[in-house]
């Protein structure tokens, strides 16, 4: 028994410590970011787009929108494109088959996103400048990688919510007639929308947190973008390309962009704990 | 306009079959240009010379180097570390609120933007430590970044084992930490392991916290303290300044075998575990 | 060995190994930073880090166990790291502000020219201070206002924190800022590439790392030539400095004296620069 009490000390040890060093990140990003936010006031900070560090104004609006636009592109491409293989790989695919594309899938997720980002520039950048204009380097170019970056991870939890539909929906709607396609987006979809929408917002979080690809193929400029043609600045990408030259304010405001990001995600992964439940509750689905 | 549903499923197959079809050539697309443009490049001398003028020619030795000892030392840390914290929030406390917090919030910072780690790294490690920009700077912020997802995935994996399982090991006499070792951890050692090999896939390709923790020094690295730089920030420069694009090709090609491979790992582990009756 | 036991003693291993490395990290932490194996972080311009890098390379093979780390990130982000203790030297590709030069001691090792580059397709060969300004400010938006063809332009732009910039800036622009519209590129390489691949792009960089690929522009009829940039009278020409906070320490001298050794002075020559003198 005594050896178990030192255990559980030794482990009760490690762990507190763990969630020390990971509670001492938040409070560290807080520390130093909220003060400037306070200071010069949450208007001109979020809602002002002149952002001119050397002149002393941070107002990150157009990374915001940049971040934002960047975002739901992405995601217009990963939804349908994860959806569309989500649906096949568990209802229409041959088990065969789906043996093979999911590990391919998979294989999409270990591409490294500066590779990703590099393919975007030698073949996507050029193709959109000289077919669509501007100058290639775009708010379309960084959601088509995006939305491909994200695919992976959207894809296998719509696949997961799917495959945890319990099988006398499918069988029911079938023996009533339906079509394979009917029980899907009469039936299926609809009990395993919560899951599905966890799969889009987790695969948002991970839109919105891309740095490096994005910094590659977006063009950096540090106004709002007019059109889906226009080059455009994240707020990700706004941290990494002025992180190591930044000093005093201008780098609290960069803090303050991680703070803002970071809230972001604490917001977007509650939203998916409350739907990903509920949809547990009504389903009866573990 | 109403189609007869049978119409209509055709028509939807060819849509999602498409869909599918687009997403593997992609994938292949994106593996075949980079090895065939990189492969013939990729020769022993370049596995094992030092980059010459700014990697231009030579090879990329000192790389694999630094990415072996950054992302190693971070899952080193980070995994012991890890695991056990999961182990004690499953088997040794109740599932009270605050172990729901706990959760919440690993689950929060498994999801934040890597750059803010780096944001971290860069201030606290690099500058307010005085590790520098270093081997040592860059292994402790990634073990901070993947420590969360190897919380989160060993705890789920642990909490799979079904409880029947450690019933019969109290029931035949032994302690709670016997029965922790030789029965949860040995079910749960696939989905663990899983965990880890991708959070070490995860250290490999990443490139802005290394940037701003590890630095860019392109000599080999021998002590802990020096710069270094990794494989994929070293592919993020040659090909962002144009330096040599048949050496950016061959090391992009390395990288993406090493990070391929790694995952494969993972999904050999991850069948393992569901096989071995793991969950659903 | 029967499995369970494997299984302890794997996870008594790994927590001891966890447990001495946090500890090696912990001990060492206190009192590592600067001094460590006589490694002298250069940290600073990208438009220094190739010669930078080269030089250290040769000195590295000269004396050999010393140590020189080169990495780029820009002029004040060289700055910072000396502020910070990151780095012993920071490289910095333009002169310092009066309050820079009272914190840092500012050595010049080469002097340099900024180059402007168009793409080797562009018919425009000279362009005047007034219609650079215009071009980088956003007043002129089309090839053909100064002289070229019916094309939008797209002006590129360095990152804030760039000694090349900032030098751009202060050489070129006055009292204008430059557009936010502009393309923004964080090292010199990065704009050749974007210039070399876009041929409406212009775009402005280190004279001594210009390519084939790309087209430098004579700027008020003066050609972007190494002997009209010591004559004067090519004037977009900036200083490249080595920069330490007080005195260098013993080991950062040693690598600053070979710099600026007739043969230090030779190669950047020799790579497109001009010496110090």
């Amino acid at each position: 028994m005594r050896q178990d009490n030192v255990i559980k000390a030794i482990l009760m040890a490690v762990a507190f410590s763990a969630i020390l060093g990971l509670v001492l990140i938040t409070v560290f990003i807080f520390k130093e970011g909220m003060p400037i936010i306070l200071r010069i006031g949450g208007r001109e900070f979020f809602l002002s787009s002149d952002w001119d560090p050397r002149a002393g104004r941070f107002g990150i609006f157009s990374m915001i929108c940049g971040s934002m636009m960047v975002t739901a592109g992405a995601m217009v491409i990963g939804i349908s494109f994860s959806l569309g293989l989500a649906i096949v790989l568990t209802q229409f695919s041959p088990p065969r088959l789906t043996a093979v594309l999911k590990p391919v899938i998979e294989l999409l997720a270990g591409i490294p996103s500066v590779v990703y980002g590099f393919m975007g520039v030698v073949t996507l950048v050029p193709l959109i400048r000289i077919h669509l204009g501007g100058p290639g380097l775009s708010v379309l170019a960084a959601s088509i990688v995006l939305g491909i970056m994200v695919l992976p991870t959207v894809t296998s939890i719509a696949v997961d919510a799917l495959n945890a539909v319990p099988r006398p929906y499918w069988e029911g709607s079938i023996a009533l007639g339906a079509t394979r396609w009917q029980t899907t987006h009469m039936v299926m979809l609809r009990a395993a929308r919560s899951g599905i929408v966890a799969a889009i917002i987790l695969g948002m979080g991970r839109a919105v947190g891309e740095t490096m690809a994005v910094i590659m193929v977006a063009g950096n400029t540090p106004a709002i973008p007019h059109g889906l043609l226009d080059p455009v600045r994240t707020l990700t990408a706004n941290i990494a390309l002025e992180m190591g030259y930044a000093a005093g304010d201008h780098r609290r405001a960069l803090f303050a962009t991680g703070v803002t990001l970071f809230v972001f995600i604490m917001v977007l992964n509650s939203i998916a704990l409350v739907v990903s439940r509920r949809g547990a509750r009504r389903t009866g689905a573990p | 306009m109403r189609l007869p549903p049978v119409a209509a499923e055709r028509i939807v197959l060819i849509v999602l079959w498409t869909i599918a079809a687009i997403t593997v050539g992609v994938l292949l697309f994106i593996i075949a240009f980079i090895l065939a443009h990189g492969l013939p490049h990729v020769t022993w001398r370049f596995l094992t010379d030092s980059p010459e003028s700014m990697g231009r020619e030579g090879g990329i030795f000192p790389m694999i180097v630094a990415t072996g000892m950054v992302a190693g030392l971070a899952v080193l840390i980070a995994a012991p570390i890890g695991v056990a914290t999961a182990i004690y929030l499953t088997e040794y406390t109740r599932e009270t609120r605050v172990t729901a917090v706990i959760r919440f919030g690993a689950d929060c910072l498994a999801g934040i933007p890597s750059i803010i780690y780096g944001l971290f790294g860069f201030v606290f490690f690099a500058i307010t430590l005085g590790l520098g920009l270093s081997v040592i700077s860059g292994a402790l912020t990634l073990s901070l970044m993947v420590l969360p997802t190897i919380v989160r995935t060993s705890e789920e994996a642990i909490r799979a084992v079904p409880y029947a399982y450690r019933e019969v090991s109290y029931g035949l006499g032994s302690t709670r930490w016997q029965m922790v070792t030789h029965v949860v951890l040995r079910s749960a050692l696939p989905g663990i392991a899983t965990g880890v090999v991708l959070s070490l896939a995860r250290s490999i390709e990443e490139t802005a916290v290394v940037m701003l923790t590890a630095g860019s020094a392109l000599r080999l690295p021998t002590s802990l303290y020096h710069s270094s730089r990794t494989l994929s920030l070293h592919f993020y420069i040659l090909s962002r300044e144009g330096i040599s694009m048949s050496m950016a090709y061959a090391t992009a090609s390395v990288l993406v075998l090493v990070v391929l491979g790694i995952n494969l790992v993972a999904y050999w582990l991850m069948r393992r575990f569901v096989a071995s009756g793991g969950i659903r | 060995m029967n499995a369970k036991r494997m299984c302890f003693t794997v996870f008594t291993v790994k927590s001891g190994l966890s447990a001495w490395l946090m500890a090696l990290a912990g001990l060492t932490c206190a009192g590592c930073s600067r001094e460590d194996g006589g490694t002298v972080n250069v940290i600073g311009s990208t438009s220094i880090q190739p010669f930078a890098e080269h030089l250290a390379q040769v000195y590295g093979k000269k004396h050999p166990g010393e140590r020189v780390e080169v990495q780029g990130g820009g002029s004040t982000a060289g700055l910072q790291a000396v502020a910070n203790g990151l780095a012993h030297i920071g490289t910095c590709s333009r002169s310092l502000s009066d309050e820079e030069a009272r914190q840092f001691t500012p050595i010049v090792i080469a002097r340099d020219g900024v180059a402007i580059v168009v793409n080797p397709a562009n018919p425009v060969n000279n362009l005047t201070l007034e219609q650079l300004r215009g071009i980088f400010s956003g007043r002129f938006k089309n090839w053909k206002d100064v002289g070229g063809r019916d094309e939008a332009i797209r002006p590129i732009t360095r990152e804030e924190g760039s000694g090349t910039r900032e030098s751009f800036v202060h050489l070129v622009m006055g009292p204008e800022k430059i557009s936010r519209e502009a393309l923004v590129q964080e090292s010199n390489g990065a704009v050749k590439e974007l210039v070399k691949g876009n041929p409406a792009a212009i775009g402005y960089m280190s004279l001594g790392l210009v390519d084939k690929g790309l087209k430098p522009l004579n700027v008020d009829g003066v050609e972007p030539k190494t002997e009209h940039v010591l004559s004067g009278k090519y004037t977009l020409a900036r200083p490249l400095l080595f920069v330490t906070k007080g005195p260098p320490t013993p080991k950062a001298q040693k690598f600053i004296d070979f710099v600026l050794s007739p043969e230090g002075q030779k190669m950047l020559e020799g790579e497109g620069l001009i010496r110090a003198k």
